[in-house]
């Protein structure tokens, strides 16, 4: 018998959101926040989405939230603190954290590093995945709800520590760092010739700066090896519950279960499904006589009103059958339908009636 | 405007958006059209799962161009392809046997991940200069990784010196600076979130990459028209007929959802209006649960009259 929200947020330490953009994953994490505050939990929710849209859930607006957490207030017995990711002061951190003054001044000050910690692709999952393990050994929070890019990224989160480890197990990454324990500053003849490679495809002074960056880097991998395996296990932990959030659109499924099988291939499973703006079927059972109504009739508003039920019963099945789907990739997990809102969630008191439909008292 | 002006305008089109607003559908669909309108067209998929082979009933798409529908053909390009291929080209294949075979790409773009991308887009400049006839639609990864993907060439320029790389980025850059070249086709739907994020999007590629933009292509516009005032019980006993309270109430229901459904979609539309003064093509939602290639037919109708309906601009 698997959990349902209710468990997840009373007894989970991690519980991280998964689905695609614009199916109200970011309300979902919030409210799941705000339902573990309702059960006493001190809970921080971090969005690693750039969008900022977390903030505008929280009523916070776009500059109120930051890279470290802030508390918000509210009526409950426990404590939700909010945090939006900042990549950059991350990553910086990190460094600090590890080298010494010294080395991890020069770190930073690197073309490479630079390039790498501002924007380019993947170094926003990993520092996510940082950001959580940061989170989750803070002895302030007692459950770390983190909200994940979109679907693709968010299984590049889940491997990112991953990723690292691979990283710095390579062959070329030791070639071109090992050596200098040994011999001072010379490349080993094998890596030269590697070197050599590289740079005429990828031009010399890219492979210079590298080098340089994994020599500053030279002594911190068995910290970062750490830091990854603790993050991959943590993830992979019955401690950590993951919660597909969808909308019943067509593609936010596909997307949905195409997320559920890699989530499975990656070792992790489902642990809860949302489902975001659920259209209200405004009739049970088949809507014969409405169909019958608006053919007597034809041309009346009667049969126009009957024809707007009848369409809008259809589509509740349509989201129904298309839900089935997901369904059959997630096992036995039963799905928490969320009808979909008259308004906009844009404040607190908008994310409780979420949580209200997430969570049932 | 006549269609087929707006598929002769650039060679690539590069389709953006958020996950989970049709983008590859839309991809699919432009790819159609732009064939029905004379232009034969090749779908670039560059984000490892595609839903397009099953958009068209067609085999999963590989590096190699296969037939996906009448006048249209896919392809899936990787970085690893890209740079073998690359330096099969420039008489290095030693190299790349060592650089692809050892893994050494994946640990050069673990380092700097734009490098995967460099050897994409340099990909797809390469298709481009030599697409002649044909137009090329990119289906581009999704929006927050599209932004950093197109700026992969000027980011890289700042940190590569020379050699290869920097060349395919230069050449990147000018192509994606290019109007005449190439655009990007913005696809969202008419909600809240999807259309905040594309009107940032779509500044940001102004800004960072200089790319030029299409029209925005709305994707599930639902019919919403046409739900009269009328009180369900009136419009009853205007027709001699007396209804039960609760098919009074359903009724009710039913119409009151549909209107502020109606009115929920129109802000967002009149909002994506005004925060950007480009047209809009609306696509409709579709009710089949699998969309296949006779959706695709029905959608690039869509498409084709909402072009037709466009204004030529100068």
């Amino acid at each position: 018998m698997s959990r349902d929200l209710g468990d997840i947020v009373r007894e989970v330490e991690v519980v991280i959101t998964a689905g695609s953009g614009g199916v109200g994953k970011t309300t979902s994490s919030a409210a799941l926040a705000v339902a573990a505050a309702r059960a006493g939990r001190r809970v921080v929710v971090v969005t690693i989405d750039p969008a900022k849209r977390l903030a505008d859930a929280l009523g916070l607006g776009s500059g109120g939230l930051g890279d470290a957490p802030t508390i918000i207030e509210g009526p409950w017995p426990g404590e939700l603190w909010a945090a939006m990711l900042d990549t950059r002061a991350t990553f910086d951190a990190l460094i600090r954290r590890e080298a010494p003054p010294e080395q991890a001044e020069q770190i930073i000050a690197n073309r490479f590093y630079l390039n790498i910690a501002d924007s380019l692709s993947g170094t926003q999952e990993y520092m996510a995945a940082e950001k959580l393990h940061e989170l989750h050994g803070d002895g302030r929070f007692d459950l770390v709800v983190v909200d994940t890019p979109p679907s693709r990224n968010a299984l590049d989160f889940i491997e990112a520590p991953h990723t690292l480890t691979r990283f710095l197990d390579h062959r070329l990454y030791r070639l071109l760092v090992a050596p200098t324990r040994r011999v001072g500053r010379a490349l080993g003849a094998a890596a030269s010739a590697f070197v050599k490679s590289v740079s005429s495809v990828a031009g010399g002074v890219v492979v210079q700066d590298a080098i340089d960056f994994f020599r500053a880097f030279d002594g911190l991998e068995d910290g970062f090896r750490q830091r990854a395996r603790e993050v991959s296990a943590l993830l992979r932990d019955e401690r950590t519950a993951v919660v597909l959030v969808t909308s019943p659109r067509r593609e936010a499924i596909d997307e949905a279960a195409w997320f559920a099988r890699a989530l499975r291939e990656s070792g992790l499973g489902v642990d809860g499904v949302v489902v975001n703006r659920m259209q209200p079927r405004p009739v049970d059972g088949p809507p014969d006589r409405f169909t019958t109504l608006a053919g007597a009739h034809p041309g009346s508003d009667l049969a126009t009103l009957c024809g707007v039920l009848v369409d809008q019963c259809d589509a509740a099945d349509r989201e129904n059958a298309m839900l089935d789907a997901l369904l059959h990739e997630v096992g036995d997990v039963a799905p928490t339908l969320v009808p979909e809102l008259r308004r906009d969630v844009r404040d607190l008191s908008g994310l409780e009636e979420v949580a209200d439909h997430l969570v049932a008292d | 405007m006549d269609p087929a002006l707006f598929f002769a305008a650039s060679r690539l089109v590069i389709v953006a958006g958020k996950g989970g607003v049709g983008k590859t559908t839309v991809s699919g669909v432009l790819a159609r059209a732009s064939a029905r309108a004379g232009r034969a067209a090749t779908i670039l998929e560059v984000d490892g799962k595609s839903g397009l082979p099953g958009l068209f009933d067609a085999d999963p798409l590989r590096y190699e161009p296969s037939e996906l529908g009448d006048g249209v053909r896919g392809r899936a390009l990787t970085a690893d392809d890209a740079l073998l291929e690359y330096l099969a080209d420039h008489g290095l294949d030693r190299v790349s046997r060592r650089l692809v075979k050892s893994g050494a790409l994946e640990v050069v773009s673990t380092a700097a991940p734009g490098i995967e991308d460099i050897l994409i887009l340099g990909k797809v400049k390469q298709l481009e200069v030599a697409a002649g006839d044909e137009l090329l639609v990119l289906d581009a990864p999704a929006a927050g990784h599209a932004i950093s993907f197109l700026r992969a060439p000027s980011a890289l320029l700042d940190t590569v010196g020379g050699g290869p790389i920097h060349t395919q980025a230069t050449e990147a850059l000018a192509m994606l600076g290019d109007p005449a070249r190439s655009r990007v086709v913005l696809v969202t739907v008419p909600e809240e979130t999807p259309v905040n994020e594309l009107v940032e999007t779509a500044y940001r590629l102004e800004d960072e990459v200089g790319v030029a933009l299409g029209p925005i292509i709305v994707n599930g516009v639902q019919h919403t028209s046409g739900v009269p005032d009328t009180d369900p019980r009136e419009a009853a006993a205007a027709v001699g007929i007396t209804l039960s309270d609760e098919d009074v109430d359903a009724l009710t229901r039913a119409a009151e959802f549909g209107r502020a459904r109606a009115a929920l979609q129109q802000e967002q539309l009149d909002r994506l209006a005004t925060a950007l003064p480009l047209p809009q093509i609306h696509l409709p939602e579709l009710s089949a649960l699998t969309l296949g290639p006779a959706e695709v037919e029905v959608l690039a109708d869509a498409l084709l009259a909402g072009l037709a309906g466009l204004e030529v601009t100068a």
